[in-house]
């Protein structure tokens, strides 16, 4: 099974209330703003959790990544189905 | 004091916005300074707008609005309005007992982000003769009930002591039915009144022993549904612990009456200048006083620290523990095993009374 199949791309990812993106214009990077914590968020999930926004799928937000940066679509998803889990876990991103 | 030439400190991660040290609870483990800050000397509320906005522009991200009882100031739902405006993200420490559905309203449209509740123990009688408040217990879960009714993440805190250390499960299970996303499970830290009443709080090992394991076993049952944070008592630690994630290296504490500080308890210390926000920016006091560079990185470190491995890992421990234990705040922390005053320690922990001491609770003008 692949991590593609664990999620339908049909879900529709979103920030749990007390959680966000944030850019830091002091460090210029990319931080997770949660409860007691904030943590770096890497290039990569900077750019997927832009896209996150409670309207978009996973399946749009894979297609618009893999048109931005013109890469084989079954990588992109790839990154995506495992960071949205990762912080579906971590309790910071809801996916219904 | 700083050397010139020398890089810049990295900007702090958080803030404690300690509003007041009013609070309608007396806990005996108060990490408040014995000598509390009396409410003609608090901040007024420009002052602390102006301070959020230095601390924005510093690059803090984090502010955590505490005290004593940060409900207690009539200005919190605006301080919490004026740092969400910034992008600050707020965090609220309170014991619950002055919420209501009104306050919670405010602050939940004012764009609070998170609320960490207290509770002093499982138990209702228990809890309210450790706090020192009769009906602590029922405003605190009906605080509880409201946040989780409006949909505001909530954090459940629980200190932990030989007192009500038998019912860490029970805690972790009204941490689940009242639906907290998160719970502290945190031993007692023994300074200021903590030390004070240390006979009274520090538990023995086999109830240390018996906390982890409900941890454990609650982690087990929750998975991802409720994080459990523990923070051990470092009596019985092998190391220190990174107190403050270093001195002078992550966060600033600001009191009541605007002193900037490292940590909260740095006040101990004797014959230190403290600076304030009412003489000097945020960003001056962080980068140039004297105070924040003394424990700052690991040049003032003494042996063992300085040929230590882990020197960069626990930065050499507390300061105001070794302060405390070792009669020198620049001592290494007396946990430490290699700590030429670790028997300190090991003296406490074989000194404690088999029946704890009265409580002395935290209280204006009740310390030594």
């Amino acid at each position: 099974m692949t991590i593609a199949t664990i999620r339908e791309e049909t879900c529709v990812p979103r920030f749990a209330r007390g959680t966000r993106l944030q850019y830091d214009r002091v460090r210029e990077q990319w931080f997770v703003q949660a409860p007691e914590r904030a943590f770096l968020a890497d290039a990569v999930a900077a750019e997927i959790l832009q896209l996150v926004n409670g309207k978009r799928s996973l399946g749009q937000i894979i297609d618009q990544l893999t048109e931005k940066f013109s890469a084989p679509r079954d990588v992109i998803t790839q990154d995506v189905m495992s960071m949205t889990q990762d912080l579906a876990d971590k309790q910071v991103l809801l996916l219904a | 004091m700083t050397v010139p030439g020398a890089p810049k400190a990295l900007p702090p991660m958080s803030l404690l916005a300690e509003l007041t040290h009013r609070c309608p609870l007396q806990c005996p483990y108060c990490s408040n300074p014995l000598r509390l800050d009396p409410r003609a000397g608090e901040l007024d509320t420009a002052t602390w707008m102006r301070v959020l906005d230095e601390a924005a522009a510093m690059g803090i991200l984090q502010v955590h609005f505490s005290g004593g009882e940060p409900m207690a100031r009539p200005d919190l739902a605006d301080l919490v309005r004026h740092a969400v405006s910034l992008g600050l993200y707020t965090n609220l420490i309170t014991s619950g007992v002055l919420l209501t559905r009104d306050s919670l309203k405010n602050l939940s449209e004012s764009g609070l982000d998170h609320i960490q509740l207290s509770f002093q123990d499982a138990d209702a009688q228990e809890g309210e003769r450790i706090g020192g408040m009769a009906g602590a217990q029922a405003k605190k879960l009906e605080a509880a009930r409201l946040i989780v009714e409006d949909g505001l993440p909530l954090t459940l805190n629980f200190v932990i002591h030989r007192q009500n250390a038998e019912r860490v499960p029970a805690m972790l299970e009204l941490a689940e039915q009242l639906g907290a996303r998160r719970v502290e499970i945190a031993h007692t830290q023994y300074y200021g009144w903590g030390l004070l009443n240390r006979d009274a709080l520090l538990p023995d090992r086999a109830q240390l022993d018996a906390t982890e394991q409900a941890v454990a076993a609650a982690r087990t049952r929750f998975g991802n549904r409720i994080a459990i944070d523990f923070v051990t008592p470092d009596y019985y630690a092998e190391r220190p612990k990174p107190c403050m994630g270093g001195w002078g290296q992550r966060f600033l504490n600001i009191s009541p009456s605007g002193k900037v500080l490292p940590c909260h308890a740095a006040e101990t210390i004797p014959g230190l200048t403290f600076p304030t926000v009412t003489e000097d920016s945020l960003e001056a006091i962080w980068q140039d006083s004297p105070l924040f560079n003394l424990f700052r990185g690991t040049g003032w470190m003494p042996e063992p620290c300085q040929s230590c491995a882990f020197k960069e890992d626990d930065w050499g421990g507390c300061r105001c523990q070794a302060l405390a234990l070792a009669g020198q705040a620049s001592a290494t922390d007396p946990v430490c095993h290699r700590a030429p005053a670790h028997q300190r320690i090991e003296q406490a922990i074989a000194a404690r009374p088999a029946t704890p001491p009265e409580f002395r609770y935290r209280r204006y003008n009740n310390a030594p």
